[in-house]
């Protein structure tokens, strides 16, 4: 061990110091593509989503259509009351609520009506210990709200002063962790601490209707202090979809239809805004061009029953003439939901349309007014539609939520408009936080973030990260395999020699134009294609390993690519006209379904393929249809999953 | 001659492409617009190493006159595309990284401890800021023996990102 001498050493420390650069510097490169990976994984998540809201909306369509042409089966057989507009009138709570007992037996929290706050912390609770409220105070808190609604204007008006500020929360979407941890940092709602929520209570997250309860009782106890608006979530044909509608038929097996029933007409109260200081809009969506302020104070909101199924005539009689004038629902060059006639029971079309631009509408940073192609209903309004209406109506500033931000709150136009979104890891474990925003008049706007965590919140970063990737790259490889028939016709079309392969750029045209998704396809082409050498992807290599993991082998591969595709769509179609919610429909209920869709989609199936189908899901020849079971064979599987465990089950 | 202008041109809208497409994702409000604390993120995204002394060169190139914080497509584009077209900025292959953390480790044991990752990386060179020393530990570090084996650490990175 011999010294040093200084240049030795300065040589050492400039070796050192380059080694500790390299470092640095790689570090952050690989720690930048991961932040990289998890914004793609996002965008996927998010225009996949989009995309489906847009389908949603297609679905619609098919129900008026199936409810025009339905005139040979007999309304009562495949239950289009729950399709229908409800013409029977709700029976009153005395008729049906106080026949349900709260068995003995029952050991969740019993309300004690007229509530108070005992209650809410009651309630909080028993939801920490998970369990269940019993479907008789369910349903007496639902009709006891909706009857406090009724009271209340179409927007709130809310003041604040400086001991009294409100705290604006965002879409929840049946996350119980989130509401506790907002009420945990920023306490329970009461005369002190006003809340507005602003919409999205329900769908997608596991306990939407612990959610909705704890909300509802805590706006029986404090009406003037806590606040809900309408958002697009709030909606019975959206429920189906989106998960809401399965967790009450699975937490509920008696009542659950009726709590069901319930809601469809107790979201139609909830106020569809609110108003702060006489300055700040509180709304869901957004806005658009023609936003009418006065006109939405006074429509009768109550009459919006899904901002999804347009109005149409009822029959008096169901005669086979067709010549009867339809419902035309259509998709109009402005992307919004058309409508020829309607009843005095619906709101007629201007005011519909007022009210789906609040509730679908997402601001952008381009000016002007454009039809919300991604979702498929409202609009994408620019800084300038903010401005002019902000000024038209004397407002300073619109607080709006209906897209998940990463930060959980996002501002734009100028400060003009602020996102505020509740909640957290909404996609997936750690997608993004969660925020609330604290308002007090004369102060500027207070924004607290938050994230749900669990013992998972220890995996490393590039963990995470590659969990969420993993997630949203199988959600779009599922989308890819849904479209594969036109995905090859595209390729084929593109690859005139017919090699197989193609180069990148055209790839991604294909991916853009068939899938309708605008996505970074050239950055994710990795981990969807092999790539060869050149750069020439090999286009079928996708579709080698995922397959569907029963394929039924009579039935041919169109036929099982569509039903892929429409598996969600059956899935609501097969619930709604299953009116027991026994998970069985008639082999006559079926087909005739099942012609319907396949006309209206303009999927080519034939009749024959159609009996054969119907006799393959009868598989105990009863002459009745599990359908659900059939349709979980056309669940896309990935070969290397079916080593590894099944995922937990989704409720939406 | 023909065809090599033209192979160069082909070249050079797919990097347009793959620019854009990076470029959007982190543009959430449809903008043509980033914020310029996500420029770093992007240029690395692309496949490109700068050091931060380098990135803090470039986003001087790029940004407007009167800086915004937000960075436009317009001024983004043509430096990228350069840069791509360069090769500039080529990431560390995986043999210098192992060197470079074999120099570290003066006594040769096949490890770093925490306390000398820290000190090295939160001290010298481009020091990390906290947010990234605290990442890279999470993922580096083995809570038993509180040290790093780098030979292990950098297979996995590198088999994360294959």
């Amino acid at each position: 061990m011999g010294c040093n001498t200084s240049s030795t050493r300065i040589e050492n420390s400039q070796t050192s110091l380059r080694a500790v650069l390299i470092i640095q510097n790689w570090y952050r490169g690989y720690r930048a593509r991961l932040k990289a990976r998890k914004q793609y994984a996002l965008t996927i998540f998010q225009s996949i989503e989009y995309a489906d809201e847009q389908d949603q909306i297609q679905l619609c369509n098919f129900f008026s259509f199936m409810l025009e042409n339905y005139t040979r089966i007999r309304k009562e057989e495949i239950g289009l009351n729950q399709l229908a507009e409800n013409e029977l009138d709700m029976r009153d709570k005395q008729d049906y609520v106080d026949l349900i007992d709260v068995p003995d037996s029952y050991k969740g929290p019993r309300l004690q009506f007229p509530l108070t706050c005992a209650d809410i912390d009651l309630l909080l609770e028993a939801f920490k210990r998970k369990q269940i409220l019993h479907a008789r105070y369910v349903l007496e808190v639902l009709f006891e709200t909706k009857k406090l609604l009724k009271q209340m204007p179409n927007f709130t008006q809310v003041q604040t002063s400086p001991s009294k500020e409100v705290t604006v929360c965002g879409d929840l979407h049946g996350k119980l962790d989130d509401l506790f941890l907002i009420f945990y940092k920023n306490g329970l709602p009461s005369g002190s601490n006003p809340y507005v929520f602003n919409g999205d209570f329900v769908d997608r997250g596991r306990n939407s209707i612990e959610v909705l309860m704890i909300l509802c009782v805590s706006f029986l106890v404090y009406p003037n202090d806590l606040h809900l608006n309408r958002g697009n979530h709030e909606d019975y044909m959206m429920n189906l979809r989106y998960g809401f509608t399965k967790e009450i038929l699975h937490k509920y097996k008696i009542h659950g239809k009726k709590i069901l029933q319930t809601l469809e007409e107790f979201y139609t109260w909830l106020p569809i805004g609110t108003i702060i200081d006489n300055e700040i809009l509180v709304v869901h969506g957004g806005i658009s061009e023609t936003t009418d302020l006065n006109l939405l104070h006074r429509v009768e909101r109550n009459k919006m029953k899904s901002v999804l199924m347009p109005p149409r005539e009822i029959y008096k009689d169901y005669n086979t003439d067709s010549k009867h004038s339809k419902v035309d629902v259509t998709i109009s060059a402005h992307g919004r939901i058309k409508t020829k006639g309607f009843l005095s029971e619906h709101l007629p079309k201007h005011e519909r349309e007022q009210v789906i631009d609040i509730l679908w509408s997402d601001p952008r940073g381009k000016k002007g007014c454009f039809p919300n192609t991604g979702r498929g209903g409202g609009c994408y309004f620019g800084p300038d539609i903010t401005s002019k209406i902000l000024n038209k109506f004397q407002l300073k500033m619109i607080i709006r939520s209906h897209e998940c931000k990463p930060e959980g709150y996002e501002i734009c136009h100028g400060g003009k408009v602020v996102t505020i979104f509740s909640a957290s890891n909404y996609y997936e474990e750690d997608s993004n936080r969660g925020a609330y925003v604290k308002l007090c008049s004369g102060t500027n706007p207070r924004f607290f973030q938050y994230q749900v965590t669990d013992a998972t919140c220890f995996h490393p970063f590039h963990q995470r990260v590659s969990t969420m990737e993993n997630s949203a790259i199988k959600i779009l490889k599922e989308r890819m395999i849904s479209r594969k028939t036109d995905l090859i016709r595209a390729f084929l079309y593109q690859d005139r020699r017919k090699s197989g392969k193609l180069p990148v750029s055209k790839w991604a045209f294909c991916m853009e134009t068939i899938l309708g998704l605008n996505l970074p396809w050239r950055s994710l082409s990795s981990n969807l294609v092999i790539i060869d050498q050149n750069g020439n992807v090999d286009y079928m290599s996708s579709f080698r390993n995922i397959h569907i993991e029963k394929p039924v082998k009579e039935a041919n591969s169109a036929l099982v690519e569509t039903l892929c595709r429409y598996r969600s769509d059956l899935e609501i179609i097969f619930n709604a006209i299953d009116t027991d919610h026994s998970g069985l429909i008639s082999m006559e209920e079926f087909r005739a379904m099942w012609k319907l869709f396949s006309y209206h989609y303009n999927v080519h199936i034939d009749d024959s393929q159609v009996n054969k189908i119907a006799s393959i899901m009868d598989l105990n020849r009863d002459g009745s249809i599990d359908f659900t079971e059939f349709l979980k064979a056309f669940y896309v599987v990935h070969k290397y999953e079916t080593m590894m465990k099944p995922e937990a089950t989704n409720l939406g | 001659m023909a065809d090599e202008k033209d192979r160069e041109e082909i070249v050079v809208a797919e990097f347009h492409k793959k620019i854009k497409e990076a470029f959007e994702v982190f543009d959430h409000e449809s903008t043509n617009t980033v914020d310029v604390r996500e420029i770093g993120t992007i240029i690395r995204s692309l496949g490109c190493c700068p050091s931060e002394g380098e990135l803090h060169d470039l986003i001087a190139e790029i940004e407007e006159e009167e800086p915004t914080g937000y960075i436009r497509f317009e001024k983004f584009l043509p430096v990228m595309t350069e840069i791509l077209l360069e090769r500039r900025y080529r990431p560390i292959p995986e043999d210098v990284l192992l060197r470079a953390f074999e120099v570290l480790d003066t006594a040769k044991r096949g490890f770093l401890t925490k306390d000398e990752l820290i000190k090295y990386m939160s001290e010298e060179g481009e020091p990390f800021s906290q947010e990234e020393m605290e990442e890279m530990l999470s993922a580096a570090i083995d809570p038993e023996s509180n040290s790093v084996n780098y030979k292990d650490y950098i297979s996995m990175m590198v088999t994360d990102e294959n």
